[in-house]
This record gives structure tokens, C-alpha cells and sequence, in this order.
């Protein structure tokens, strides 16, 4: 018994040995393993998956109402009413004017009317009038986000628009006549073309 | 009568004496006792001290809950503006972003959002519109991807000592986890005629852009999971929208709204800002992928190099695919090498590359240049300035160089010097 176990210990240690002795390849050599992909095996998981999964609760009609702001060049999304100059004006010089100039042109934020020091502004780079009534009423006054009214938002659109020499004083800007004023700049307006490849755009 | 009046008057001094000398003591307590409160630094000697203890010699800091960098290799992100900071890309090892370390852009601030009173609308041109909760998010099947986010304004330039976080910080990487928005939109029933989403965030500019469905729905991301843990607040806590290879700014954070739309909203952020001036008096706009691009993060400025041999490290990444190639320059362009790419090389992807440099000692400017698997080639800035007749703007991704004087002192090479 204690000499089986001596001998199966011997041997069992030179198997030991060889095996670490035994030129297993060049030691510093690796094996490239191929790509890999967070998409690896994904489509075999995606087969596993029930045809729906109905998780969350549906949204009805008055809540989407409620969060779906968002006015196009269409003017899909345009509440109904008047906005005129006149009373953008003094709106203007309450809210606005503290950040962007009583003229629109002194800073210290963004510039909103065309004047001669270059800059990007409403009448000589934003291509859709409708964006206006969108950004006011979404993010302004960037001490108040969203805390303008609809009437206050196209008055003072309708201001803007005015200062940038795109419509008369007593024009009434309303959700018919909004999207249909055409913006100076729109026609720079291009898609991106950069598609990858050689070329540089 | 008087002897034992005298004698009371005594004692009577002796008792004020005494609570004259506690409440003192008292107060010098309670003194010290708030001074240790409120003042919760470490006071440091201000000499330098001799004592050097032997870590091995003595027992360590106990565990805790939440680890913590070395006081010795503690970065900081680059602090430039109230509404960004950047990654010091000079100080980062591999290609992950530590996520306190991510870059930040935000329109109006970080906002601070309870999950149990966030909900995600997804609505529009879809059969049936849902209200989802964090909770219900993590209930989909997940994907983790590492990819970067690269903000598309992301060139810096104008001084020899800029760091490579200065010049182009504005990128980060990390492994996001969250569900895919195919996942989602396969069981709201998209209509046919649906081309575009609107993806909306919850903060105070309620940062909205448009992105084209089709090449949205491939790869996007509703993500909840950055680097392991959740989302930090800075970067969309607790859920943003990440689509790989796309500019940051599309990538909603704090995302609130999904409006599946068969035309794009134009926002602010799609017109007034986020497109660029190209030549023949256009503007360019909906310029969503980055393109390729690289930068040398060793040797850089601020740091001096020796002579002899060192390993010349960097990024390059492209918004299109893999990086196929970085070549690197040690003579000023005369001549270009390929570096070592690090494996595995991931789709939309920070890839690290290296390369063995003998610094013989004599001044010269070190190049690197990506090549994505699109055949596309990082250009110079002359080439993007005839290419575009603009001299900067979004999108702008030249080739970046570091001058290494004969001291070893490197340095930002001058842009517009690099052909």
C-alpha cells in the first residue's frame, strides 16, 4: 500500500515535470481571438424573446396633450393666438433684455438681431420662424425656463421677428400666418453630404 | 455674628471662583468641540516632513463603502465654462473614461431627477403610445455597448500650451447598458409613414433634436447603466439616449419624450446652433456622425519628455465604424509609420494606439493621423478650411501635432503650420 502510493506519487510527479517542461509554443506568442461585437450571438437571444413584452402603461390623449410641446415649420404644435410687436417690446425689456441686449445686439448672450458685427442671429441664420415660438416657449428666460404664457411667447416672437426687419410693427402674427413667413436664411440651408470614404467635405 | 457672616461671604467667593473657572472651561469645550466639527480638514504641516512611514510596516485605512483615487494620481476634469468640462485625455490609461471624469455640456444646468417621479413618453406615429418608468426600462432584454460620445464642437486651438484635454476633451467613453429603442418601438406598432423621432430631455431647456429614425433605430440606446453602475446626474441620470457614433448633442440626457414625427421639428439646437457654415455660402445641418480623428496624448504638453526610447500613446476614433489605421509622424510629416492598434478594436470606438520612438535629442513634431474602415482619412486643417472655405466651426477635426523642443518641453504645434 505505502510503496503503490510512492511509486504513483513518482510518477505523478514527473508527468508534473514534463508537462512543465514541455515547449508548450513561443511564450510570448498570442492567439488572435477574431472580433468581437456587443451584436455577438445577440440574434440567437433575440429568438428566445416573447412576441410583445406590454411593460409600462399606455398614454392617453390628455397626457401626450400636456407634454407634446414641440411646434414644426408646419406649424403643427402652434396654440391659437395673436402675437403682436407692440407688446413683445415690453416683454422684452422685462425678460429678455438683461441678457441679450436692449436692442438685441449688446450681449452678453447670443445675439438675436442682424447687425454689423458678424454674428450669428434670428434674421440672418435661423431658416425657420416657427424655431422662435419653439425655443422661447421651451428654455426662456434662462432664469424662468418655460414660465412664459402662450400670448406672452408670440408677442415676443412676433417682436423678434420685427427686429430683425422680417415683419412690419402691427403685423399679427398668428398659428395660420407664423409658418408661412419664409426666413431669410433658409435657402443657405443644405443636408449633410459627408458620407465616409476619401473624400473631404 | 459678623465672624460667621465673613465666613459665608468666603465660601460665597469661592463658589463664583469656581463657576467662573467651569463656565470658561465650557466654553473653551464647546469651542474646540465645533472648530473640529466645522473645520474638516486635514491639517497638514506647512514644513516638509522627514518622516517617511514604510508602508509595510504599518497597518493600512480600513475598507469603505465608496473607494477612493490616490492622493498622488488624482485627475480632475477641465473646468471650461459653467455649462462644460472636459476629459484630461492626457491623464486617462486604455480607452474607458473613469465616469466622473466624463465630459459635461449642458444647456441649463444638471438637473436633480427622482426616478419614482420621472416618467418616459413615447408617442407620435405609433399605434400605442406608452408611459415608462425607470423600473419598467430595465424590465426589456439589456444591451451593453462601449462606445464613445464625442460633443461635435470639440476643437480648441490658439496656444502652444494646451493639453489634449483642452484641445479636444469633449470625447469620453463608456460601457452603456440599457435597451435598445428597436426593443421598445417592435411592440408600439411604428406606422409606416414614421421618418424621424424627437427625442426630448427633462432639464430646464428642454433640449430637444430630431434624428432620423432609420439610422437611429439600428443602434440606439435608451440607456439607464454607464460604466457599471447608474447613470451620474452629469451625464442624463436616469436615462439618456445614446447613439454610437452620433454628436453628443443628440444623444438626449435626462430624456423625457419620444415623438415618433414624419418630418424633423427643427429645433433650436438643429439650426441656430449644431450645423456649420460650408463653402459657397451654405449651412450645413443635420451633420450627425463624427468623423474620424486621433490625438497624441503622450508625449504632450504639459509634459517633458528624455531621450531614448519611448512609447508614443493616443485615441483615435470615428463615428462611421472602426479605425482601420493610425499613422504616426516623428519628423514633422516627412515621413509616417503605422502605430500599433489595441485590440479589441470596437465599432464607434475610442481605440488606443502606440508607437516605440527613439527620441534622438534634436526638436521635432510628433503627428498622428487616423484612417477609419470607410477608407475615410483624418484631413489637416488646410484641407478642412479649402474643403469647407470656413475656418472652424462644428464638425472640425484636423490633424493635431506636438512640437518637442530640444529640452524635452512639448508643446501644441501650431495648427495651421501642420500641411
Amino acid at each position: 500500500m505505502n510503496s503503490k502510493f510512492m511509486v504513483s506519487f513518482i510518477l505523478g510527479c514527473i508527468v508534473v515535470l514534463l508537462l512543465r517542461c514541455s515547449p508548450a509554443g513561443e511564450s510570448t506568442a498570442f492567439t488572435d481571438t477574431g472580433p468581437e461585437s456587443w451584436t455577438d450571438n445577440l440574434e440567437e437571444y433575440k429568438k428566445t424573446w416573447p412576441d410583445k413584452f406590454g411593460i409600462g402603461r399606455s398614454a392617453d390623449k390628455d397626457f401626450i396633450a400636456r407634454w407634446d410641446i414641440d411646434v414644426r415649420p408646419d406649424g403643427k404644435g402652434l396654440p391659437k393666438g395673436t402675437g403682436r410687436a407692440k407688446n413683445g417690446a415690453l416683454i422684452y425689456s422685462n425678460k429678455c433684455a438683461s441678457c441679450h441686449g436692449i436692442n438685441g445686439v449688446e450681449g452678453p448672450e447670443d445675439n438675436l438681431v442682424t447687425s454689423s458685427n458678424g454674428r450669428n442671429t434670428i434674421g440672418n441664420y435661423w431658416p425657420y420662424a416657427t424655431t422662435i415660438f419653439d425655443y422661447v416657449r421651451r428654455a426662456m428666460p434662462f432664469n424662468a425656463p418655460g414660465s412664459l404664457t402662450d400670448q406672452e411667447v408670440y408677442d415676443l416672437t412676433a417682436y423678434l421677428l420685427f427686429l430683425n426687419g422680417i415683419i412690419n410693427v402691427d403685423y399679427s402674427l398668428t398659428e395660420q400666418t407664423l409658418p408661412a413667413i419664409e426666413m431669410p436664411a433658409k435657402r443657405k440651408y443644405v443636408l449633410d453630404d459627408r458620407q465616409g470614404g476619401p473624400e473631404i467635405r | 455674628m459678623l465672624k460667621e457672616k465673613g465666613y459665608f461671604q468666603r465660601i460665597r467667593n469661592h463658589v463664583r471662583w469656581l463657576t467662573g473657572v467651569v463656565v470658561v472651561f465650557l466654553i473653551v469645550a464647546a469651542t474646540l468641540i465645533t472648530y473640529q466639527y466645522t473645520n474638516n480638514q486635514v491639517i497638514e504641516p506647512d514644513y516638509a516632513s522627514k518622516i517617511v512611514v514604510d508602508p509595510s510596516s504599518v497597518q493600512g485605512a480600513p475598507s469603505s463603502g465608496v473607494g477612493y483615487r490616490s492622493k498622488f494620481d488624482s485627475p480632475k476634469r477641465i473646468a471650461t465654462y459653467a455649462s462644460a468640462s472636459r476629459t484630461p485625455l492626457e491623464d486617462l490609461h486604455g480607452t474607458i473614461t473613469p465616469s466622473d471624469l466624463h465630459f459635461e455640456r449642458h444647456h441649463a444646468g444638471i438637473p436633480e431627477i427622482d426616478p419614482d417621479q420621472h416618467e418616459l413618453l413615447i408617442h407620435g406615429l405609433i399605434d400605442k403610445p406608452i408611459r415608462l418608468k425607470l423600473a419598467d426600462l430595465k424590465k426589456y432584454p439589456s444591451v451593453s455597448r462601449i462606445c464613445f460620445i464625442e460633443c461635435s464642437g470639440n476643437f480648441r486651438y490658439g496656444k502652444r500650451e494646451m493639453t489634449p484635454g483642452e484641445v479636444c476633451g469633449l470625447t469620453s467613453q463608456s460601457e452603456w447598458t440599457g435597451v435598445l429603442l428597436s426593443t421598445i418601438l417592435r411592440d408600439l406598432g411604428v406606422k409606416p409613414e414614421a421618418k424621424w423621432l424627437l427625442a426630448e430631455g427633462a432639464d430646464g431647456a428642454l433640449m430637444a433634436r430630431s434624428v432620423p429614425l432609420k439610422e437611429a433605430l439600428t443602434e440606439a440606446i435608451i440607456a439607464y447603466g454607464q460604466n457599471g453602475e447608474a447613470i451620474r446626474p452629469q451625464q442624463g441620470y436616469p436615462m439618456r439616449l445614446v447613439i454610437p457614433g452620433f454628436e453628443g448633442n443628440t444623444q438626449i440626457k435626462w430624456l423625457r419624450r419620444i415623438e415618433v414625427t414624419d418630418e424633423p421639428v427643427m429645433t433650436r439646437e438643429e439650426t441656430s446652433k449644431y450645423t456649420e457654415k460650408v463653402k459657397n455660402d451654405k449651412i450645413r445641418m443635420f451633420s450627425l456622425v463624427m468623423d474620424a480623428r486621433s490625438i497624441i496624448t503622450f508625449p504632450a504638453y504639459p509634459k517633458k519628455i528624455e531621450t531614448g526610447w519611448q512609447e508614443l500613446r493616443g485615441i483615435a476614433w470615428s463615428g462611421r465604424g472602426k479605425v482601420a489605421k493610425v499613422m504616426v509622424s516623428v519628423n514633422d510629416g516627412k515621413t509616417w509609420q503605422e502605430a500599433h492598434l489595441q485590440g479589441p478594436i470596437l465599432e464607434k470606438a475610442h481605440t488606443a494606439f502606440k508607437f516605440m520612438w527613439n527620441w534622438d535629442g534634436k526638436p521635432t513634431r510628433v503627428l498622428s493621423k487616423a484612417i477609419d474602415e470607410t477608407g475615410y482619412e483624418q484631413p489637416t486643417y488646410s484641407q478642412l478650411v479649402e474643403a469647407r472655405e470656413s475656418r472652424g466651426g462644428y464638425h472640425f477635426n484636423p490633424v493635431v501635432g506636438w512640437d518637442v523642443e530640444k529640452s524635452g518641453q512639448v508643446y501644441l504645434a501650431d495648427i495651421k503650420d501642420i500641411l
